[in-house]
């Protein structure tokens, strides 16, 4: 019994790396049904245009192609952030994260250009039901990608402070996770918003 | 500046100027009572900030029962109102924000937050764990509930309530049909508070999947423990519909933005859909745990197995799954087609399979069992004949053709509150007399006990019968005031009388808990009932660690099984070497998070941008503060262990 109680004890502290893996899974499951319930009403109003422009007229084919690539790119890199880390290689895995912020930060950076211009063109939240799910989708997005900027930032300077330990492996994993996750997000409003969009 | 405050504030009722004064001396009273008695550490540090899932649990129940407090009255005044025809007690507007206020704190912030602080204080102990999976969390989920119960409540003083109904149906919940911040109230009050739900619900599931004592499969946990599962998978799949619901509305009456509006291309029904989308598969939610607390009741006061164990799990998480294919029974006038209208006719009547399952399930465990009529067992008792009434009327609201004429009449009314009471709130009271031992250490007195029961039971029946009849005699939903002519009358008052029969009820509860605080049986034992769970093996309360040793369980009803076989905590002989324990540390910072959401949620709903975003940052700080704190547990050393143990008599 003595010893059923230390191999408890022993999982109650290791519990820390599995649990916290597990339960983030968990949410990015809920994450995902935000998702689809934002997909769901764009799906609903795409043609909701209220007599007003429509996305053919909108979208820019240039544009989110560059924010395609850029946010590929930069799930390929935290790929490699965490290649590094497994290697124990600090230096590496500081450099690819940095990589990583900087091609998210473009990412946004190219958002916030095409909202603005599409706002300049008079397409606003507030123009018809199509742009008002089209701005929610995509900027509930572009807000996730945001958050994970200053979370991947905030791991960095950890990461600097304590180098690679068990605290910050499993940040690096989280964060990770949640990148590769807004990826495969970006995905699916690359092919229902825009290729859709433009055909 | 008095024009200002006129429009912040809210004027002109006596009512209200009456809820102004009993807030403000309440207030000045706890500060006062804190002050002179120097509480204000004890309070920070036992309280606020703690991580001990017993503790949270406890803070979530007095909010319930003081929102169950709030709800009721609401009731009170509605059914006051409706009591006599032609009444000019409250006028319309009036009587618009208090069933809005009713539905929503009821289910909310009174069914949600009492079912949560069943979760808290007994799951752990039931699982042979000594804590949740994530303490931090668990504490932040509570604040975030606290502060959005607040922020909703808040609405009835400043700015104004919420009319458009406890759903919020648009186009009246858009800015053309609720101008003014009360609308912005109900959106936030109850996105905050769903954030928590949400992790509460995370957390409870990865609890329940990876912190059960050695040996105890799956198939060998506690009934309650497994109701809970099924209702964490629920709120998991179900309350992120609401947070994009919500967050929808707000984007339409924030940026002018046409997704539910009539105009502009918006479609309203589509908020319909997804608002019932979470709306449905959260009665079962709130219905699954109740469930989970009358197999256990049921068995410990039969004295016998549960009958159909494995039925019982399988028909809970049917029951699960099968709520999400019911939401469009909700508004089968919508013009869905024939086609569709059967469909969720179909599986909502299904529903009722699994449910009769368990209600034979609990006659047959009971049948040639040696039954104790204690207070629990009452309430579940009470609960069968009343549940199965409500759901051969809620069989008679899915078939949908029929259901053209019941829709939004009074009928409706009856069913879902017989359903919601006779369900919910009797199993959640059948819980809290149940476990009342666990979580304080005494029993509640019976004979008062007795009078609550038989108040709140007589009182149930005679106000919702008549209004079956009401239903079937035209009367709908949310109407204020109607005419002689209408030969409502007399059912009206009947059922307004029945309401404060149950108001006599609650106040007997509340008689009781101050009465046993001082005169109550004292549980020495740990075990008053003769329990066969393992939160029965340890002391009440229990200490802050739960178990000096993780128990081993060879079988289900594991506590029942080590008292037949004297093994395990039940053995005498036992005396093993305590080691070291693991736990987290008490912090702060789910407090301020949730105030900065408080903050946040304010600005918001004022439209004061700035306080928003002020809001919004703490909260980001408070993240971050808590990503790049590293030490947050801590050991209890062996001699602080024995010491507890001894003072609890468990150590010889």
């Amino acid at each position: 019994m003595a010893q059923s109680v230390t191999s408890m004890d022993t999982r109650h502290e290791a519990h820390h790396d599995t649990f916290k893996l597990l339960g983030f899974w968990i949410f990015l499951v809920t994450d995902c049904i935000i998702f689809a319930c934002l997909f769901a009403v764009y799906a609903v109003l795409r043609t909701h245009t209220d007599g007003d422009l429509t996305g053919h007229e909108l979208f820019e084919v240039k544009g989110f192609t560059a924010e395609t690539f850029i946010l590929l790119a930069s799930s390929f890199t935290s790929g490699l952030a965490s290649l590094a880390m497994h290697k124990g290689n600090k230096k590496q895995l500081m450099a690819w994260l940095a990589v990583t912020v900087l091609l998210g930060m473009s990412f946004v950076g190219l958002e916030i250009t095409e909202f603005a211009k599409m706002a300049a063109e008079g397409a606003t939240i507030s123009t018809n039901a199509f742009l008002s799910s089209f701005f929610t989708l995509v900027g509930t997005h572009g807000l996730h990608v945001t958050f994970g900027l200053i979370w991947m930032i905030g791991v960095m300077v950890q990461i600097g402070r304590h180098g690679i330990d068990h605290l910050t492996k499993e940040k690096v994993t989280i964060v990770g996770l949640y990148w590769h996750f807004l990826d495969v997000v970006w995905i699916f409003i690359f092919t229902v918003v825009y290729l859709l969009g433009v055909m | 500046m008095a024009d200002k405050a006129k429009g912040f504030f809210v004027t002109g009722d006596p009512l209200i100027y009456g809820a102004d004064v009993a807030i403000v001396i309440t207030l000045l009273g706890i500060l006062v009572f804190l002050t002179f008695f120097k509480k204000w550490g004890w309070l920070w540090r036992e309280w606020l900030t703690t991580v001990d899932h017993k503790k949270i649990g406890i803070m979530y129940l007095v909010s319930s029962l003081l929102m169950l407090f709030r709800g009721g009255v609401d009731a009170l005044l509605m059914r006051m109102q409706l009591a006599f025809p032609n009444s000019h007690f409250l006028d319309s507007q009036h009587y618009n924000e208090i069933f809005t206020t009713h539905g929503t704190i009821m289910i909310l912030f009174m069914a949600m937050p009492f079912m949560f602080a069943l979760f808290n204080i007994v799951v752990p102990l039931q699982l042979g764990a000594r804590d949740v999976a994530y303490p931090f969390l668990n504490a932040l989920s509570f604040w975030l509930f606290f502060f959005g119960a607040m922020l909703f409540n808040l609405s009835f003083v400043v700015g104004g309530s919420p009319d458009a109904g406890w759903l919020s149906y648009p186009p009246l919940s858009e800015l053309a049909g609720s101008p003014g911040p009360g609308q912005n109230f109900y959106i936030w009050g109850i996105q905050i508070s769903g954030i928590g739900s949400l992790a509460t619900g995370i957390n409870f599931l990865v609890t329940i999947l990876k912190m059960r004592a050695p040996g105890m499969k799956l198939m060998k946990m506690p009934l309650f423990s497994w109701s809970v599962l099924a209702s964490c998978i629920t709120i998991i799949f179900a309350f992120p519909v609401l947070t994009v619901t919500l967050a929808l509305l707000f984007v339409d009456r924030f940026f002018g933005a046409h997704i539910f509006t009539a105009t502009g291309g918006g479609n309203p029904m589509m908020y319909v859909n997804l608002i019932w989308m979470w709306g449905h598969p959260e009665v079962y939610i709130v219905v699954l745990p109740a469930f989970g607390i009358y197999s256990e009741v049921v068995s410990t006061f039969s004295k016998k197995k549960i009958f159909g164990y494995k039925s019982m799990v399988f028909s809970m998480m049917i029951i699960s799954v099968l709520s999400y294919f019911t939401w469009v029974h909700h508004f089968f006038t919508m013009g869905a087609g024939a086609d569709v209208n059967t469909f969720f006719a179909i599986t909502t009547m299904a529903i009722g399979i699994p449910t009769g399952v368990k209600v034979f399930n609990w006659l047959f465990t009971m049948f040639r069992g040696r039954i104790s009529m204690t207070q629990p067992m009452l309430w579940t008792l009470a609960f069968i004949p009343c549940f199965v009434v409500g759901g051969a009327t809620g069989v008679m609201l899915a078939v949908a053709p029929a259901d053209y004429q019941y829709h939004n009449s009074y009928f409706l009314i009856a069913h879902f509150h017989q359903v919601l009471i006779g369900g919910v709130v009797f199993g959640y009271l059948a819980g809290l007399y149940y476990w009342w031992p666990k979580m304080f250490g005494f029993k509640l007195n019976d004979r008062l006990g007795k009078w609550a029961f038989w108040t709140w039971n007589i009182g149930f029946y005679v106000c919702f019968m008549p209004q079956y009849a009401l239903g079937f005699m035209g009367m709908t939903r949310r109407v204020y005031t109607y005419g002689w002519d209408m030969g409502w009358a007399p059912y009206n008052l009947v059922s307004t009388g029945g309401a404060f029969l149950m108001g006599i009820g609650f106040v007997f509860q509340v008689w009781q808990i101050l009465y046993s605080i001082k005169n109550g049986e004292r549980d020495l034992t740990g075990d008053p009932w003769n329990g066969r769970t393992l939160e029965w093996s340890i002391p009440s309360p229990a200490p802050l660690y739960n178990f000096a040793h993780i128990p081993k369980v060879r079988s289900d009803d594991a506590w029942w099984d080590m008292k037949e076989h004297k093994h395990g905590a039940a053995s005498e002989k036992e005396n093993k070497e305590f080691e070291p324990i693991h736990m987290p540390k008490n912090s702060g910072i789910p407090f301020f998070m949730a105030a900065c959401w408080f903050v946040a949620g304010f600005g918001l709903t004022f439209e004061w941008v700035w306080v928003g975003i002020a809001g919004l940052a703490g909260v980001a700080i408070c993240l971050l503060a808590r990503s790049f704190q590293r030490k947050t547990d801590y050991y209890i050393p062996v001699d602080e262990i024995k010491r507890t143990e001894a003072s609890l008599g468990r150590v010889v």
